[in-house]
């Protein structure tokens, strides 16, 4: 059994509630120290160099890399592939949180499994299922190229890669918030005669605006940043199939380091701006719940 | 009885979002998804098995679990401290660090990968005081785990930090209150309570390690047999047109993942019950008196 030490009566009160549930200070100091110093070396140090480095050979340097007509083709194709994916994946993630989050039906969790499900997979495997159904000696292969219709090692095929892995964000951001918020305000709208769509941008939509906001911020980045399923269905054709992560890519392999790292660090301040937003958006979200709490105390 | 599949609600558009919501889920995701097993399937058991098993194949599972498990090891350690520091403790810089936690999440992996093998490179800014030392940090084995735990840092720090901030300063205070020492009171109170979470963020972080790619790709140096992780060994099948070696490579990777996918979802569930346990205690004082009496 263990043993039970009494507290010591002779130590203050005051000082005693205290170490209760806190730690000495040089404990307390200690472990802030750590955990600083474990966030500045993986965190800090890697922001730091992108910047510099894209910055060493001065700003002409780094204003010419990305004016560069192969580093403007793929800023735009980047743009274009996240253009696409991402209000795809939009729509989609509000019709899962509808169905999944506003009904109870039989296999409910077994769909919200099966939605997580990309997230799980490597980002390489994800571009290889694509290569196995459309390149030239997948299923569809022949018949693609007797129609002459390229998907693999062109622009398409990026952008399914980029839907793929970017599927899940937005749905599994707002299934917990529509599930949370519950089916009353939609029926009192529909009991007062509002039409579904009415009720859906009336009552639905502003109640979840900051998670679909959130949701579509991770999910655009993500889909901006992807680099090893996009890497396998590309084809690495400069100025044509290159999005920004593979145009680092072979900039770096070739020695190029400023180049590599100014493009770099268009992406790391959307990085930046990603978590910026998050941050802001977060704060609003709790804003608005506790605004909620406030007016149904009220009400009370 | 009437077979019931879905509950009867006034609210409309079920059909529509839900038949839309598994047309784009089976499009996009469960058949590209399913043709993987089936071009596996065009391979005998033998020729499957003669791939899966290869030297070159096993040296790469070594390497991407062992240099996962590790990376993910060090994220649990450090991402306790982390979340607990950022619970506990007010600090200069603190809500800066807090937001900064998610940094590998946003930023590209090829980012990462750049930035980091600069960084350890033997003339890096750490590199070159781990070299003296005879450490070479990048390309090498170890160069594996620092992308890999950087991919994993935010999983520990983001499933802990919600449990710590929810638990009630009461528990331990009562620990306190009956003698328990704060060492007590920690092994005793916190770590159980915080448990289910912080395996919750290991085997995310793990699962997430197992398929990465950008950002060790370039620290690992990728030779293979040492330094080759399983996904570039898919690259390097794939860019020699041996299509059936990739599949069968990515089946054992796939297999893993719905495995590991499996895991996370038990120890979710098994933290959330916890969660509910503990919540469902926290009946306000009246209602106790209520059921007592």
């Amino acid at each position: 059994m263990a043993s039970i030490t009494l507290p010591n009566p002779g130590m203050p009160v005051a000082s005693r509630a205290v170490h209760a549930t806190t730690e000495q200070s040089w404990v307390r100091w200690s472990l802030i120290l750590v955990a600083v110093t474990f966030l500045g070396v993986f965190l800090f140090l890697p922001l730091a160099i992108v910047f510099s480095s894209a910055l060493q050979k001065g700003f002409s340097v780094y204003v010419a890399a990305l004016r560069e007509p192969d580093a403007m083709a793929a800023i735009k194709l980047t743009l274009i592939s996240a253009g696409i994916s991402v209000p795809l994946n939009m729509i989609f993630g509000i019709a899962a949180a509808w169905a999944v989050g506003k009904f109870e039906f039989v296999g409910k969790s077994l769909l919200v499994t099966l939605i997580d499900l990309p997230f799980s997979v490597s980002p390489v495997v994800s571009g290889l299922i694509y290569v196995l159904i459309f390149g030239l000696q997948g299923l569809l292969g022949p018949w693609l190229a007797a129609h002459d219709v390229k998907i693999i090692f062109a622009v398409p095929g990026i952008v399914l890669a980029t839907m793929f892995v970017t599927f899940p964000f937005v749905a599994r951001e707002l299934i917990p918030l529509v599930e949370a918020q519950g089916t009353e305000e939609e029926e009192a709208a529909l009991t007062l005669g509002a039409s579904g769509w009415q009720t859906f941008w009336r009552v639905t939509l502003p109640n979840i605006k900051w998670g679909l906001l959130y949701g579509v911020i991770l999910c655009n980045a993500r889909a901006m940043g992807e680099f090893g399923a996009v890497s396998v269905v590309s084809g690495h054709i400069r100025g044509r199939t290159n999005t920004m992560p593979l145009h680092i890519e072979i900039l770096y392999n070739e020695y190029q380091f400023a180049p590599a790292f100014a493009v770099a660090s268009l992406l790391a301040l959307l990085a930046l701006a990603t978590l910026l937003a998050k941050t802001i958006v977060e704060w609003k979200a709790r804003q608005q719940s506790s605004e909620v709490q406030r007016i149904s105390g009220e009400a009370l | 009885m009437k077979l019931q599949l879905k509950q009867k609600s006034i609210l409309p558009g079920f059909g529509l979002a839900l038949g839309f919501t598994v047309l784009y889920l089976s499009l996009l995701v469960l058949i590209p998804l399913s043709a993987t097993f089936l071009k596996a399937s065009s391979l005998t058991w033998q020729q499957f098995w003669h791939i899966a098993s290869s030297h070159r194949a096993v040296a790469s599972y070594k390497l991407s679990f062992g240099a996962s498990g590790m990376a993910a090891t060090i994220n649990l350690f450090f991402g306790l401290i982390v979340a607990w520091v950022l619970v506990r403790y007010n600090f200069p810089g603190k809500r800066l660090f807090d937001s900064l936690v998610d940094l590998p999440f946003a930023l590209p992996t090829a980012v990462a990968g750049i930035a980091l093998t600069t960084i350890y490179a033997p003339n890096g800014w750490i590199g070159r005081f781990l070299e003296p030392l005879g450490i070479h940090s990048a390309y090498s084995r170890l160069g594996v785990v620092i992308a890999l735990t950087f991919t994993g840092l935010p999983f520990v720090v983001r499933t802990v930090q919600p449990v710590l901030e929810d638990l009630d300063k009461d528990m331990e205070e009562a620990a306190a209150s009956l003698g328990a020492n704060r060492w007590q009171t920690i092994t005793r109170v916190l770590f159980p309570a915080v448990t289910p979470a912080a395996l919750t963020g290991f085997s995310m972080a793990f699962a997430r390690a197992v398929g990465e790619y950008g950002s060790v790709v370039f620290i690992s140096g990728n030779m293979p047999m040492k330094t080759e992780i399983t996904p570039l060994l898919i690259i390097t099948k794939l860019e020699q047109y041996d299509y059936a070696g990739a599949t069968a490579i990515a089946v054992v990777m796939l297999v893993s993942s719905f495995a590991l996918l499996l895991t996370i979802n038990l120890l979710q569930a098994w933290s959330g019950g916890r969660f509910k346990r503990s919540h469902a205690s926290e009946l306000p004082e009246t209602a106790e008196f209520e059921a007592a009496s």
